[in-house]
């Protein structure tokens, strides 16, 4: 259910574009005022977002049972799993962002004979970095349609992506590896029951956009071809802050652009957010000294206590009487 | 406990990395060039209107490469009955005398760098 209603959703954004662009030609709201207005949206959703999330108090660190902390001498500390320095968190923020080192320890269960079995489960893992490291290649090439001179790392970036020279315009390997890989995260979703069960629209409808954004993209690079000089002037018009609308850019491009845009909105509101989130994991990002330091919640209320030594020598003369022993004569 | 000066120091460096275009461009970008063609010294028209050429010469190209060789065949003929030699050298570059004036002024503009030269000599260019 959820699966078709998403995949409704895309599809009523790319008739929207058919009908602003195609029928009512609105070029400038398409070319300028939506992506001026989405790129507003994201860059204060994602402050407001980070900020709102600072907002929340961290008084305690959270130790992770998966790496004996730093205590007695004798005892081997881990300090990657349980950092007791600053190396030790750095050496796992950077395993866990560059590497989603979390992931890597995902597990699936299954029931073999009749028993409940855990066993590695890397596909996910595989499939998320391939996808995230192709998705960002990608990303830093269009670098190149809003630069004027291009550096010439991008020349650099689209040798290695063409490297095999398939076809003309090259083939990038990058392209391929995307959609195989979206399309793996996609299929994972459906086929496995589990995972299915718990699949909401917020988590179809990212899949989809993306794989439409990557769908239209590949499209007028090798199909449906556009004016990409004219879309470089649109797009170098943006970033200057002198937006103009060529003549003759393709449909194709619009809806590209405007899928784009709808990513761009939908980032501060949705899941998406982990690309800061994982930044402000309190598991991942504090060391855990707990055994070394004593962190003391700062709003606990102060406690009116009366200590054995105070009551004994409010009692002392009483007690002394009785004959009762005494700490402190 | 709230660590704001590391979450203050993560937003700028986000925000400058997201609006680095714009950065670049102030820094000593040229966003307003626009690549101007050189018109060609001879021929009444191309082989192909003008914005299919714009966006799809390379179809043209990599269809002519492989009719040639791999079929020998070497006649082009125009939607209006023109016959042409399927040739990047002869035919193209015959009317577009001038690569530097015409190719890579928008190939330079997106950084485009198309292997036809690997093989192809321009004429007039000594071979290096």
């Amino acid at each position: 259910m959820h699966v078709i209603s998403s995949l409704f959703i895309l599809a009523l954004l790319i008739g929207l574009v058919f009908l602003g662009v195609g029928v009512l030609d609105l070029q400038y709201l398409f070319g300028v005022i939506i992506p001026y207005a989405a790129i507003t949206l994201f860059l204060a959703g994602v402050i407001l977002k980070v900020l709102k999330w600072a907002g929340a108090p961290v008084p305690f660190r959270i130790p992770t049972t998966c790496g004996q902390q730093k205590s007695l001498s004798f005892i081997k500390a881990d300090n990657l799993e349980a950092p007791h320095n600053i190396w030790g968190v750095l050496g796992r923020m950077i395993l866990e962002v560059f590497f989603f080192r979390s992931l890597f320890r995902n597990t699936k269960t299954e029931i073999k004979d009749e028993k409940i079995v855990y066993g590695s489960d890397k596909l996910l893992w595989a499939a998320g970095l391939a996808f995230h490291y192709s998705f960002l290649f990608i990303f830093l090439r269009h670098f190149k349609f809003f630069a004027e001179p291009v550096p010439q790392l991008m020349s650099i970036m689209q040798k290695l992506d063409g490297f095999f020279q398939i076809g003309v315009p090259e083939l990038f390997l990058t392209d391929i590896v995307f959609i195989g890989a979206v399309t793996v995260l996609f299929i994972r979703r459906v086929v496995i029951p589990q995972v299915r069960y718990i699949s909401l629209p917020a988590d179809y409808f990212p899949l989809y956009l993306i794989l439409g954004i990557g769908g239209t993209g590949i499209c007028m690079r090798y199909f449906s071809k556009v004016d990409i000089v004219a879309i470089k002037q649109l797009a170098t018009g943006l970033i200057s802050l002198n937006p103009i609308v060529p003549e003759g850019i393709g449909i194709m491009f619009f809806i590209h652009f405007f899928l784009v845009c709808v990513l761009f909105v939908y980032f501060p509101f949705s899941k998406l957010m982990h690309f800061a989130g994982v930044f402000m994991s309190p598991t991942r990002n504090l060391i855990n000294n707990s055994r070394v330091k004593r962190h003391i919640n700062p709003w606990n209320p102060e406690v009116k206590v009366h200590t054995y030594a105070e009551w004994e020598d409010e009692f002392r003369e009483v007690m002394k009487d009785a004959g009762m022993p005494l700490e402190k004569e | 406990m709230y660590d704001s000066p590391k979450v203050l120091l993560g937003l700028v460096i986000f925000l400058v990395l997201i609006t680095f275009p714009i950065w670049y461009n102030i820094a000593g970008g040229t966003a307003e060039y626009v690549p101007e063609l050189e018109k060609p010294v001879k021929g009444e028209n191309c082989v192909a209107d003008t914005e299919y050429m714009r966006s799809s010469h390379m179809d043209l190209l990599n269809t002519w490469r492989n009719e040639v060789v791999r079929d020998g065949d070497r006649v082009y003929t125009a939607p209006d009955g023109k016959k042409y030699n399927k040739s990047l050298s002869q035919t193209c570059l015959d009317c577009h005398s001038n690569k530097e004036g015409f190719c890579d002024k928008c190939h330079d503009y997106l950084k485009i760098e198309p292997y036809c030269w690997d093989c192809h000599i321009i004429p007039g260019k000594e071979m290096k």
